[in-house]
Protein backbone atom coordinates (compact mmCIF):
# COMPACT_ATOMS: atom_id res chain seq x y z
CA UNK A 1 0.00 0.00 0.00
CA UNK A 2 1.13 3.49 -0.65
CA UNK A 3 1.76 5.55 2.44
CA UNK A 4 -0.62 8.29 1.35
CA UNK A 5 -3.76 6.41 0.42
CA UNK A 6 -5.25 6.22 3.90
CA UNK A 7 -4.59 9.88 4.79
CA UNK A 8 -6.01 13.13 3.41
CA UNK A 9 -3.88 14.28 0.49
CA UNK A 10 -0.79 16.26 1.60
CA UNK A 11 -1.46 18.67 -1.25
CA UNK A 12 -4.93 19.37 0.07
CA UNK A 13 -3.59 19.97 3.58
CA UNK A 14 -0.89 22.25 2.16
CA UNK A 15 -3.52 24.15 0.17
CA UNK A 16 -5.65 24.64 3.28
CA UNK A 17 -2.64 25.89 5.27
CA UNK A 18 -1.54 28.11 2.38
CA UNK A 19 -4.96 29.72 2.02
CA UNK A 20 -4.82 30.79 5.64
CA UNK A 21 -2.17 33.25 4.43
CA UNK A 22 -3.80 36.44 2.99
CA UNK A 23 -1.09 36.88 0.32
CA UNK A 24 -1.72 33.38 -1.02
CA UNK A 25 -5.49 33.93 -1.01
CA UNK A 26 -5.03 37.21 -2.87
CA UNK A 27 -2.85 35.46 -5.45
CA UNK A 28 -5.38 32.64 -5.82
CA UNK A 29 -8.19 35.16 -6.40
CA UNK A 30 -6.19 36.94 -9.13
CA UNK A 31 -5.42 33.64 -10.89
CA UNK A 32 -9.03 32.45 -10.53
CA UNK A 33 -10.41 35.69 -12.02
CA UNK A 34 -8.05 35.43 -15.00
CA UNK A 35 -8.92 31.75 -15.54
CA UNK A 36 -12.66 32.52 -15.37
CA UNK A 37 -12.20 35.44 -17.77
CA UNK A 38 -10.37 33.19 -20.22
CA UNK A 39 -12.87 30.33 -19.98
CA UNK A 40 -15.97 32.52 -20.31
CA UNK A 41 -14.40 35.00 -22.77
CA UNK A 42 -17.06 34.44 -25.48
CA UNK A 43 -19.82 35.41 -23.01
CA UNK A 44 -18.04 38.37 -21.40
CA UNK A 45 -16.29 40.10 -24.28
CA UNK A 46 -18.23 42.94 -25.93
CA UNK A 47 -16.42 42.55 -29.28
CA UNK A 48 -14.83 39.90 -31.47
CA UNK A 49 -11.10 39.87 -30.61
CA UNK A 50 -10.02 39.77 -34.26
CA UNK A 51 -12.70 42.08 -35.70
CA UNK A 52 -11.05 45.14 -37.26
CA UNK A 53 -12.62 48.57 -37.31
CA UNK A 54 -10.19 50.96 -38.98
CA UNK A 55 -12.40 54.00 -38.29
CA UNK A 56 -12.06 53.57 -34.53
CA UNK A 57 -8.35 52.70 -34.41
CA UNK A 58 -6.13 53.74 -31.45
CA UNK A 59 -9.13 54.87 -29.37
CA UNK A 60 -8.47 55.62 -25.69
CA UNK A 61 -10.56 53.71 -23.11
CA UNK A 62 -14.27 54.55 -23.41
CA UNK A 63 -17.75 53.13 -22.74
CA UNK A 64 -17.74 51.28 -26.08
CA UNK A 65 -14.14 50.08 -25.79
CA UNK A 66 -13.39 49.62 -22.07
CA UNK A 67 -9.63 49.48 -22.52
CA UNK A 68 -9.42 51.25 -25.89
CA UNK A 69 -8.56 49.87 -29.33
CA UNK A 70 -5.33 48.91 -31.10
CA UNK A 71 -3.85 50.04 -34.42
CA UNK A 72 -6.42 47.95 -36.34
CA UNK A 73 -9.35 49.16 -34.24
CA UNK A 74 -9.63 45.84 -32.37
CA UNK A 75 -11.03 45.89 -28.83
CA UNK A 76 -8.19 45.57 -26.28
CA UNK A 77 -10.39 44.16 -23.49
CA UNK A 78 -11.71 41.35 -25.68
CA UNK A 79 -8.21 40.58 -26.94
CA UNK A 80 -6.88 40.49 -23.38
CA UNK A 81 -9.43 37.85 -22.30
CA UNK A 82 -8.78 35.70 -25.37
CA UNK A 83 -5.03 36.24 -24.99
CA UNK A 84 -5.22 34.82 -21.46
CA UNK A 85 -6.24 31.50 -23.05
CA UNK A 86 -2.92 31.24 -24.93
CA UNK A 87 -0.89 32.16 -21.84
CA UNK A 88 -2.71 29.61 -19.68
CA UNK A 89 -2.81 26.80 -22.25
CA UNK A 90 0.87 27.13 -23.22
CA UNK A 91 2.15 27.40 -19.65
CA UNK A 92 -0.11 24.64 -18.28
CA UNK A 93 0.83 22.39 -21.20
CA UNK A 94 4.55 23.09 -20.80
CA UNK A 95 4.51 22.47 -17.06
CA UNK A 96 2.46 19.28 -17.44
CA UNK A 97 4.95 17.96 -20.01
CA UNK A 98 7.95 18.87 -17.87
CA UNK A 99 6.40 17.39 -14.71
CA UNK A 100 5.77 14.10 -16.53
CA UNK A 101 9.12 13.88 -18.34
CA UNK A 102 11.23 15.45 -15.58
CA UNK A 103 9.40 13.47 -12.89
CA UNK A 104 9.90 10.15 -14.67
CA UNK A 105 13.59 10.89 -15.35
CA UNK A 106 14.18 11.96 -11.75
CA UNK A 107 12.34 9.00 -10.20
CA UNK A 108 14.07 6.41 -12.39
CA UNK A 109 17.45 8.06 -11.87
CA UNK A 110 17.01 8.18 -8.08
CA UNK A 111 15.58 4.65 -7.98
CA UNK A 112 18.32 3.05 -10.08
CA UNK A 113 21.12 5.08 -8.47
CA UNK A 114 24.83 4.46 -9.08
CA UNK A 115 26.58 5.43 -12.32
CA UNK A 116 23.29 5.71 -14.20
CA UNK A 117 22.09 8.34 -11.74
CA UNK A 118 25.39 10.21 -12.03
CA UNK A 119 25.22 10.38 -15.83
CA UNK A 120 21.54 11.34 -15.95
CA UNK A 121 22.02 14.11 -13.41
CA UNK A 122 25.08 15.42 -15.27
CA UNK A 123 22.91 15.59 -18.38
CA UNK A 124 20.25 17.50 -16.44
CA UNK A 125 22.92 19.94 -15.23
CA UNK A 126 23.90 20.57 -18.83
CA UNK A 127 20.29 21.33 -19.72
CA UNK A 128 20.08 23.57 -16.68
CA UNK A 129 23.16 25.52 -17.75
CA UNK A 130 21.43 26.90 -20.86
CA UNK A 131 19.85 30.30 -20.27
CA UNK A 132 16.15 29.33 -20.46
CA UNK A 133 14.93 32.23 -22.59
CA UNK A 134 17.76 31.75 -25.09
CA UNK A 135 17.04 28.01 -25.29
CA UNK A 136 13.32 28.70 -25.77
CA UNK A 137 14.11 31.36 -28.37
CA UNK A 138 16.30 29.07 -30.43
CA UNK A 139 14.01 26.04 -30.20
CA UNK A 140 10.95 28.05 -31.29
CA UNK A 141 12.93 29.77 -34.03
CA UNK A 142 14.13 26.44 -35.38
CA UNK A 143 10.84 24.53 -35.06
CA UNK A 144 8.54 27.40 -36.03
CA UNK A 145 6.21 29.58 -33.92
CA UNK A 146 3.34 27.12 -33.37
CA UNK A 147 1.48 26.50 -30.12
CA UNK A 148 2.85 22.96 -29.77
CA UNK A 149 6.43 24.13 -30.39
CA UNK A 150 6.06 26.82 -27.73
CA UNK A 151 4.95 24.14 -25.28
CA UNK A 152 7.96 21.98 -26.25
CA UNK A 153 10.41 24.89 -25.96
CA UNK A 154 9.20 26.00 -22.54
CA UNK A 155 8.91 22.41 -21.28
CA UNK A 156 12.51 21.77 -22.33
CA UNK A 157 13.72 24.55 -20.03
CA UNK A 158 11.79 23.13 -17.04
CA UNK A 159 12.53 19.40 -17.29
CA UNK A 160 15.83 19.52 -15.40
CA UNK A 161 14.47 21.23 -12.24
CA UNK A 162 11.60 18.73 -12.04
CA UNK A 163 14.00 15.82 -12.46
CA UNK A 164 16.02 17.18 -9.54
CA UNK A 165 12.91 17.64 -7.38
CA UNK A 166 11.69 14.09 -8.11
CA UNK A 167 15.06 12.42 -7.63
CA UNK A 168 15.93 13.46 -4.06
CA UNK A 169 12.81 12.08 -2.28
CA UNK A 170 12.88 8.95 -4.46
CA UNK A 171 16.36 8.16 -3.16
CA UNK A 172 15.08 8.40 0.41
CA UNK A 173 11.82 6.54 -0.27
CA UNK A 174 13.44 3.54 -1.95
CA UNK A 175 15.05 2.64 1.40
CA UNK A 176 11.67 2.64 3.18
CA UNK A 177 9.92 -0.50 4.41
CA UNK A 178 6.96 -0.28 2.03
CA UNK A 179 9.27 -0.40 -0.99
CA UNK A 180 11.10 -3.35 0.49
CA UNK A 181 7.74 -5.04 1.07
CA UNK A 182 6.92 -4.42 -2.59
CA UNK A 183 10.14 -6.14 -3.63
CA UNK A 184 9.35 -9.09 -1.31
CA UNK A 185 5.90 -9.43 -2.90
CA UNK A 186 7.55 -9.60 -6.31
CA UNK A 187 6.22 -6.30 -7.65
CA UNK A 188 7.89 -4.99 -10.79
CA UNK A 189 10.14 -1.91 -10.54
CA UNK A 190 7.67 0.05 -12.67
CA UNK A 191 4.83 -0.81 -10.29
CA UNK A 192 6.89 0.24 -7.26
CA UNK A 193 7.94 3.51 -8.90
CA UNK A 194 4.61 4.58 -10.33
CA UNK A 195 2.13 3.17 -7.79
CA UNK A 196 4.07 3.46 -4.55
CA UNK A 197 6.79 6.11 -4.85
CA UNK A 198 4.96 8.52 -7.16
CA UNK A 199 1.99 9.27 -4.82
CA UNK A 200 4.50 10.26 -2.13
CA UNK A 201 6.33 12.83 -4.24
CA UNK A 202 3.38 14.13 -6.23
CA UNK A 203 2.66 17.00 -3.85
CA UNK A 204 6.26 18.24 -4.10
CA UNK A 205 6.08 18.11 -7.89
CA UNK A 206 2.77 20.00 -7.87
CA UNK A 207 4.06 22.74 -5.57
CA UNK A 208 7.10 23.17 -7.77
CA UNK A 209 4.75 23.13 -10.77
CA UNK A 210 2.74 26.05 -9.42
CA UNK A 211 5.94 28.09 -9.00
CA UNK A 212 7.16 27.18 -12.48
CA UNK A 213 3.80 28.12 -13.99
CA UNK A 214 4.73 31.73 -13.27
CA UNK A 215 8.03 31.31 -15.10
CA UNK A 216 6.30 29.59 -18.01
CA UNK A 217 3.81 32.46 -18.38
CA UNK A 218 6.70 34.92 -18.36
CA UNK A 219 8.73 32.99 -20.93
CA UNK A 220 5.69 32.58 -23.22
CA UNK A 221 4.98 36.30 -23.01
CA UNK A 222 8.65 37.11 -23.65
CA UNK A 223 8.78 34.88 -26.72
CA UNK A 224 5.57 36.45 -28.06
CA UNK A 225 7.03 39.90 -27.40
CA UNK A 226 10.11 39.01 -29.46
CA UNK A 227 7.77 37.84 -32.24
CA UNK A 228 8.11 34.09 -31.69
CA UNK A 229 4.69 33.50 -30.12
CA UNK A 230 1.50 32.10 -31.61
CA UNK A 231 0.99 33.87 -34.92
CA UNK A 232 -1.32 36.88 -35.35
CA UNK A 233 -4.21 37.60 -35.53
CA UNK A 234 -4.58 35.25 -32.51
CA UNK A 235 -4.18 37.59 -29.53
CA UNK A 236 -1.30 36.89 -27.11
CA UNK A 237 -0.35 39.16 -24.23
CA UNK A 238 3.29 39.36 -25.28
CA UNK A 239 2.30 40.10 -28.89
CA UNK A 240 -0.17 42.78 -27.74
CA UNK A 241 2.55 44.40 -25.63
CA UNK A 242 4.77 44.36 -28.71
CA UNK A 243 2.04 46.07 -30.81
CA UNK A 244 1.59 48.64 -28.06
CA UNK A 245 5.33 49.20 -27.85
CA UNK A 246 5.43 49.97 -31.56
CA UNK A 247 2.70 52.61 -31.07
CA UNK A 248 4.05 53.86 -27.77
CA UNK A 249 4.11 57.54 -28.83
CA UNK A 250 0.46 57.62 -30.02
CA UNK A 251 -1.20 55.26 -27.58
CA UNK A 252 0.83 54.24 -24.52
CA UNK A 253 -2.16 52.36 -22.98
CA UNK A 254 -1.81 49.78 -25.74
CA UNK A 255 1.36 48.51 -24.08
CA UNK A 256 0.29 49.20 -20.50
CA UNK A 257 -2.86 47.02 -20.32
CA UNK A 258 -1.38 43.74 -21.61
CA UNK A 259 1.77 44.46 -19.57
CA UNK A 260 -0.31 44.79 -16.40
CA UNK A 261 -2.21 41.60 -17.31
CA UNK A 262 1.05 39.61 -17.61
CA UNK A 263 2.34 41.11 -14.35
CA UNK A 264 -0.89 40.24 -12.49
CA UNK A 265 -0.98 36.62 -13.69
CA UNK A 266 2.72 36.03 -12.92
CA UNK A 267 2.35 37.74 -9.53
CA UNK A 268 -0.77 35.73 -8.67
CA UNK A 269 0.92 32.45 -9.62
CA UNK A 270 4.04 33.38 -7.65
CA UNK A 271 1.92 34.20 -4.57
CA UNK A 272 0.10 30.86 -4.79
CA UNK A 273 3.32 28.94 -5.43
CA UNK A 274 5.13 30.68 -2.57
CA UNK A 275 2.26 29.98 -0.18
CA UNK A 276 2.08 26.31 -1.17
CA UNK A 277 5.84 25.89 -0.84
CA UNK A 278 5.91 27.51 2.61
CA UNK A 279 2.96 25.36 3.70
CA UNK A 280 4.74 22.15 2.68
CA UNK A 281 8.10 23.18 4.15
CA UNK A 282 8.28 21.65 7.64
CA UNK A 283 10.81 24.28 8.71
CA UNK A 284 8.37 27.10 7.98
CA UNK A 285 5.16 25.32 8.95
CA UNK A 286 5.05 26.59 12.49
CA UNK A 287 5.88 30.20 11.69
CA UNK B 1 44.19 27.13 -3.47
CA UNK B 2 45.90 26.36 -6.79
CA UNK B 3 45.02 22.68 -6.41
CA UNK B 4 41.38 23.61 -5.77
CA UNK B 5 41.25 25.84 -8.86
CA UNK B 6 42.86 23.09 -10.95
CA UNK B 7 40.39 20.45 -9.75
CA UNK B 8 37.47 22.74 -10.54
CA UNK B 9 38.88 23.51 -14.00
CA UNK B 10 39.21 19.80 -14.79
CA UNK B 11 35.68 19.16 -13.50
CA UNK B 12 34.21 21.76 -15.86
CA UNK B 13 35.63 20.09 -19.00
CA UNK B 14 32.99 17.30 -19.26
CA UNK B 15 30.23 19.90 -18.76
CA UNK B 16 31.67 22.08 -21.50
CA UNK B 17 31.92 19.10 -23.87
CA UNK B 18 28.36 18.04 -23.09
CA UNK B 19 27.05 21.57 -23.61
CA UNK B 20 28.86 21.83 -26.96
CA UNK B 21 27.35 18.48 -27.98
CA UNK B 22 23.88 19.74 -27.09
CA UNK B 23 24.46 22.89 -29.17
CA UNK B 24 25.54 20.72 -32.10
CA UNK B 25 22.40 18.58 -31.78
CA UNK B 26 19.98 21.51 -31.36
CA UNK B 27 21.17 23.24 -34.52
CA UNK B 28 20.91 19.98 -36.47
CA UNK B 29 17.39 18.97 -35.49
CA UNK B 30 16.01 21.72 -37.71
CA UNK B 31 13.41 20.06 -39.90
CA UNK B 32 14.41 20.05 -43.58
CA UNK B 33 17.61 20.80 -45.41
CA UNK B 34 19.31 23.91 -43.96
CA UNK B 35 20.61 24.81 -47.42
CA UNK B 36 17.05 24.89 -48.80
CA UNK B 37 15.79 26.76 -45.72
CA UNK B 38 18.42 29.43 -46.36
CA UNK B 39 18.17 29.60 -50.15
CA UNK B 40 14.43 28.97 -50.44
CA UNK B 41 12.51 26.26 -52.35
CA UNK B 42 13.40 27.75 -55.74
CA UNK B 43 17.16 27.12 -55.32
CA UNK B 44 18.88 25.00 -57.97
CA UNK B 45 20.38 21.68 -56.78
CA UNK B 46 23.87 23.01 -57.68
CA UNK B 47 23.44 26.10 -55.51
CA UNK B 48 22.15 23.98 -52.61
CA UNK B 49 25.08 21.57 -52.95
CA UNK B 50 27.54 24.46 -53.03
CA UNK B 51 26.03 25.98 -49.89
CA UNK B 52 26.06 22.60 -48.12
CA UNK B 53 29.76 22.28 -48.95
CA UNK B 54 30.42 25.81 -47.68
CA UNK B 55 28.61 25.06 -44.44
CA UNK B 56 30.50 21.78 -44.07
CA UNK B 57 27.24 19.82 -44.22
CA UNK B 58 28.40 17.53 -47.07
CA UNK B 59 30.54 15.31 -44.83
CA UNK B 60 29.27 12.53 -42.47
CA UNK B 61 27.63 13.78 -39.28
CA UNK B 62 30.38 12.33 -37.07
CA UNK B 63 33.05 14.22 -39.05
CA UNK B 64 30.96 17.39 -38.69
CA UNK B 65 30.79 16.80 -34.95
CA UNK B 66 34.52 16.24 -34.51
CA UNK B 67 35.27 19.28 -36.68
CA UNK B 68 32.82 21.40 -34.68
CA UNK B 69 34.28 20.33 -31.33
CA UNK B 70 37.84 20.85 -32.53
CA UNK B 71 37.08 24.30 -33.88
CA UNK B 72 35.12 25.37 -30.79
CA UNK B 73 37.84 24.20 -28.41
CA UNK B 74 40.51 26.05 -30.36
CA UNK B 75 38.44 29.22 -30.29
CA UNK B 76 37.10 29.11 -33.84
CA UNK B 77 33.32 29.38 -33.56
CA UNK B 78 32.69 30.06 -37.22
CA UNK B 79 31.62 32.92 -39.45
CA UNK B 80 28.22 34.46 -39.99
CA UNK B 81 26.46 33.03 -43.03
CA UNK B 82 24.84 36.38 -43.74
CA UNK B 83 27.62 38.93 -43.24
CA UNK B 84 30.55 36.58 -43.82
CA UNK B 85 32.33 38.06 -40.78
CA UNK B 86 33.68 35.86 -37.96
CA UNK B 87 31.16 35.42 -35.11
CA UNK B 88 33.79 36.66 -32.64
CA UNK B 89 34.16 39.90 -34.60
CA UNK B 90 30.39 40.50 -34.72
CA UNK B 91 30.07 39.79 -31.01
CA UNK B 92 33.17 41.79 -30.08
CA UNK B 93 31.71 44.90 -31.71
CA UNK B 94 28.68 44.96 -29.40
CA UNK B 95 30.06 43.23 -26.33
CA UNK B 96 31.02 46.44 -24.43
CA UNK B 97 27.35 47.51 -24.44
CA UNK B 98 26.17 44.17 -23.03
CA UNK B 99 28.96 44.11 -20.43
CA UNK B 100 28.04 47.67 -19.34
CA UNK B 101 24.42 46.64 -18.90
CA UNK B 102 25.11 43.34 -17.14
CA UNK B 103 27.63 44.72 -14.67
CA UNK B 104 25.56 47.83 -13.88
CA UNK B 105 22.45 45.74 -13.19
CA UNK B 106 24.40 43.27 -11.07
CA UNK B 107 25.86 46.06 -8.96
CA UNK B 108 22.40 47.61 -8.58
CA UNK B 109 20.93 44.24 -7.61
CA UNK B 110 23.57 43.61 -4.96
CA UNK B 111 23.64 47.18 -3.58
CA UNK B 112 19.84 47.18 -3.16
CA UNK B 113 19.17 43.50 -2.50
CA UNK B 114 21.71 42.66 0.21
CA UNK B 115 20.96 45.55 2.63
CA UNK B 116 17.19 45.26 2.12
CA UNK B 117 17.36 41.49 2.68
CA UNK B 118 19.35 41.98 5.91
CA UNK B 119 17.03 44.76 7.04
CA UNK B 120 13.98 42.58 6.44
CA UNK B 121 15.54 39.63 8.30
CA UNK B 122 16.32 41.86 11.30
CA UNK B 123 12.69 43.03 11.44
CA UNK B 124 11.14 39.63 10.85
CA UNK B 125 7.35 39.81 10.35
CA UNK B 126 7.47 43.57 11.01
CA UNK B 127 6.25 46.24 8.59
CA UNK B 128 9.65 46.48 6.85
CA UNK B 129 9.83 42.72 6.39
CA UNK B 130 6.31 42.45 4.98
CA UNK B 131 6.93 45.39 2.62
CA UNK B 132 10.27 43.94 1.49
CA UNK B 133 8.72 40.53 0.85
CA UNK B 134 5.81 41.95 -1.10
CA UNK B 135 7.96 44.33 -3.16
CA UNK B 136 10.48 41.62 -3.97
CA UNK B 137 7.66 39.30 -5.07
CA UNK B 138 6.32 42.04 -7.36
CA UNK B 139 9.86 42.75 -8.59
CA UNK B 140 10.51 39.20 -9.67
CA UNK B 141 7.06 38.88 -11.24
CA UNK B 142 7.78 41.76 -13.63
CA UNK B 143 8.76 40.49 -17.07
CA UNK B 144 11.64 42.82 -17.99
CA UNK B 145 10.04 43.96 -21.22
CA UNK B 146 7.02 45.13 -19.21
CA UNK B 147 9.03 46.99 -16.55
CA UNK B 148 11.26 48.39 -19.32
CA UNK B 149 8.27 49.74 -21.23
CA UNK B 150 6.74 51.20 -18.04
CA UNK B 151 10.02 52.97 -17.18
CA UNK B 152 10.30 54.18 -20.76
CA UNK B 153 6.76 55.63 -20.72
CA UNK B 154 7.28 57.24 -17.30
CA UNK B 155 10.82 58.60 -17.42
CA UNK B 156 11.57 58.98 -21.13
CA UNK B 157 8.20 59.90 -22.67
CA UNK B 158 6.40 61.69 -19.81
CA UNK B 159 9.18 63.22 -17.69
CA UNK B 160 11.74 63.32 -20.52
CA UNK B 161 14.64 62.71 -18.15
CA UNK B 162 16.19 60.08 -20.37
CA UNK B 163 16.49 59.49 -24.11
CA UNK B 164 14.17 56.98 -25.82
CA UNK B 165 16.90 55.70 -28.14
CA UNK B 166 19.64 53.87 -26.31
CA UNK B 167 22.64 53.74 -28.66
CA UNK B 168 25.47 55.35 -26.71
CA UNK B 169 28.75 56.77 -27.95
CA UNK B 170 31.30 54.39 -26.40
CA UNK B 171 33.95 57.10 -26.16
CA UNK B 172 31.69 59.54 -24.27
CA UNK B 173 31.43 58.20 -20.71
CA UNK B 174 28.75 60.70 -19.62
CA UNK B 175 26.53 59.68 -22.53
CA UNK B 176 27.27 56.01 -21.91
CA UNK B 177 26.17 56.23 -18.26
CA UNK B 178 23.13 58.43 -19.03
CA UNK B 179 21.81 55.94 -21.57
CA UNK B 180 22.59 53.04 -19.26
CA UNK B 181 20.46 54.18 -16.30
CA UNK B 182 16.96 53.07 -17.41
CA UNK B 183 18.04 49.71 -18.91
CA UNK B 184 20.20 48.97 -15.86
CA UNK B 185 17.29 49.76 -13.50
CA UNK B 186 15.03 47.50 -15.58
CA UNK B 187 17.41 44.54 -15.32
CA UNK B 188 18.67 45.40 -11.83
CA UNK B 189 15.20 45.48 -10.23
CA UNK B 190 14.57 41.80 -10.94
CA UNK B 191 18.02 40.94 -9.68
CA UNK B 192 17.52 43.04 -6.53
CA UNK B 193 14.24 41.21 -5.90
CA UNK B 194 15.92 37.79 -6.11
CA UNK B 195 18.84 38.86 -3.94
CA UNK B 196 16.54 40.42 -1.31
CA UNK B 197 14.62 37.16 -0.92
CA UNK B 198 17.68 34.95 -0.70
CA UNK B 199 19.59 37.31 1.61
CA UNK B 200 16.57 37.51 3.92
CA UNK B 201 16.10 33.77 4.27
CA UNK B 202 19.85 33.06 4.48
CA UNK B 203 20.24 35.73 7.18
CA UNK B 204 17.28 34.34 9.13
CA UNK B 205 18.88 30.90 9.08
CA UNK B 206 22.30 32.26 9.96
CA UNK B 207 21.08 34.54 12.80
CA UNK B 208 19.40 31.63 14.58
CA UNK B 209 22.71 29.70 14.83
CA UNK B 210 24.47 29.07 18.12
CA UNK B 211 27.61 31.01 17.16
CA UNK B 212 25.52 34.16 16.84
CA UNK B 213 24.27 33.71 20.41
CA UNK B 214 27.87 33.03 21.52
CA UNK B 215 29.12 36.17 19.77
CA UNK B 216 26.39 38.26 21.42
CA UNK B 217 27.11 36.69 24.81
CA UNK B 218 30.80 37.58 24.39
CA UNK B 219 29.71 41.21 23.99
CA UNK B 220 30.51 41.59 20.28
CA UNK B 221 28.69 44.74 19.04
CA UNK B 222 25.39 43.87 17.28
CA UNK B 223 26.42 45.63 14.05
CA UNK B 224 29.52 43.45 13.87
CA UNK B 225 27.54 40.31 14.68
CA UNK B 226 25.17 41.03 11.78
CA UNK B 227 27.67 42.13 9.14
CA UNK B 228 30.57 39.85 9.98
CA UNK B 229 29.28 36.71 11.71
CA UNK B 230 25.80 36.66 10.16
CA UNK B 231 26.43 37.91 6.64
CA UNK B 232 29.60 35.92 6.08
CA UNK B 233 27.72 32.70 6.73
CA UNK B 234 24.67 33.84 4.78
CA UNK B 235 26.80 34.76 1.78
CA UNK B 236 27.02 31.26 0.26
CA UNK B 237 23.36 31.04 -0.79
CA UNK B 238 23.53 34.64 -2.00
CA UNK B 239 26.56 33.90 -4.19
CA UNK B 240 24.78 30.78 -5.51
CA UNK B 241 21.78 32.84 -6.53
CA UNK B 242 23.88 35.54 -8.17
CA UNK B 243 25.69 32.78 -10.10
CA UNK B 244 22.46 31.08 -11.15
CA UNK B 245 20.92 34.43 -11.99
CA UNK B 246 23.51 35.11 -14.69
CA UNK B 247 21.59 32.70 -16.94
CA UNK B 248 18.36 34.63 -16.37
CA UNK B 249 20.24 37.93 -16.74
CA UNK B 250 21.49 36.87 -20.17
CA UNK B 251 17.95 36.05 -21.30
CA UNK B 252 16.55 39.25 -19.82
CA UNK B 253 19.27 41.38 -21.41
CA UNK B 254 17.93 40.31 -24.83
CA UNK B 255 14.52 41.78 -23.95
CA UNK B 256 16.01 44.91 -22.37
CA UNK B 257 18.12 45.58 -25.44
CA UNK B 258 15.02 45.32 -27.64
CA UNK B 259 12.95 47.67 -25.48
CA UNK B 260 15.68 50.31 -25.16
CA UNK B 261 16.94 49.75 -28.69
CA UNK B 262 20.45 49.16 -27.35
CA UNK B 263 23.09 47.37 -29.37
CA UNK B 264 24.32 44.18 -27.72
CA UNK B 265 24.42 40.39 -27.77
CA UNK B 266 20.64 40.20 -27.50
CA UNK B 267 20.06 42.22 -30.64
CA UNK B 268 22.67 40.13 -32.46
CA UNK B 269 20.87 36.92 -31.50
CA UNK B 270 17.45 38.25 -32.55
CA UNK B 271 18.95 39.48 -35.83
CA UNK B 272 20.47 36.05 -36.44
CA UNK B 273 17.11 34.39 -35.69
CA UNK B 274 15.27 36.66 -38.12
CA UNK B 275 17.83 36.09 -40.87
CA UNK B 276 18.06 32.34 -40.18
CA UNK B 277 21.81 32.72 -39.76
CA UNK B 278 22.48 29.21 -38.39
CA UNK B 279 26.26 29.47 -38.13
CA UNK B 280 25.88 32.72 -36.19
CA UNK B 281 23.30 31.10 -33.86
CA UNK B 282 25.57 28.13 -33.27
CA UNK B 283 28.50 30.42 -32.48
CA UNK B 284 26.36 32.57 -30.17
CA UNK B 285 25.13 29.52 -28.28
CA UNK B 286 28.72 28.38 -27.82
CA UNK B 287 29.61 31.81 -26.41
CA UNK B 288 26.57 31.83 -24.08
CA UNK B 289 27.32 28.34 -22.79
CA UNK B 290 30.98 29.11 -22.35
CA UNK B 291 29.98 32.20 -20.33
CA UNK B 292 27.68 30.12 -18.11
CA UNK B 293 30.37 27.49 -17.52
CA UNK B 294 32.86 30.25 -16.60
CA UNK B 295 30.35 31.86 -14.22
CA UNK B 296 29.69 28.49 -12.57
CA UNK B 297 33.44 28.06 -12.17
CA UNK B 298 33.81 31.51 -10.60
CA UNK B 299 30.88 30.73 -8.27
CA UNK B 300 32.57 27.50 -7.20
CA UNK B 301 35.85 29.31 -6.60
CA UNK B 302 34.06 31.98 -4.55
CA UNK B 303 32.63 29.22 -2.34
CA UNK B 304 36.18 28.21 -1.61
CA UNK B 305 37.09 31.76 -0.64
CA UNK B 306 33.99 32.29 1.51
CA UNK B 307 33.94 28.90 3.19
CA UNK B 308 37.29 27.14 3.73
CA UNK B 309 35.44 23.85 4.31
CA UNK B 310 34.48 23.76 0.61
CA UNK B 311 38.13 23.79 -0.44
CA UNK B 312 38.90 20.76 1.69
CA UNK B 313 36.00 18.75 0.27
Amino acid sequence: MSATLSQPSPLRRAAQRALANPTTTFGAVIVLLIVLGAVFAPFITPHDPTEQDIISRLQPPSVDYWLGTDQFGRDIFSRLLYGARISLVVSLGAIAVSIVIGGVIGMISGYVGGKFDLIVMQAMDVLLSFPSLILGLIVVALLGPELVNLVIAIALTAIAPFARIARAPTMALKERAFVEAGHALGYSHARIIFLHILPNILSELMVMGSLWMATAVRVEASLSFIGLGVKPPTPTWGGMTRDGFENILDAPWLAIFPGVAILLLVLGLNMVGDGLRDATDPKLRNE
Amino acid sequence: MIGFVFRRLIASIPTLLAVLTLVFIIVRVVPGDPALVILGDQATPEAAAALRARLGLDVPILTQYVRFLGNALTGDIGTSMVSGRPVFEEVGAVLPHTIDLTIASMILGIVVGVPVGIWAALHRNGVIDVAARLLSLIGLSFPVFVSGIFLLIGFALQLRWFPVIGQADLGDYGDRIHKLILPAITLGLVMAAYITRVTRSAMLASLSEDYIRTARAKGVPWRRVVWVHGLRNASLPVVTVVGLYVGILIGNSVLTEIVFNRPGLGKVIVGALNQRDYTMLQGLMVIYCFLIVVVNLITDLLYGVLDPRVKAA
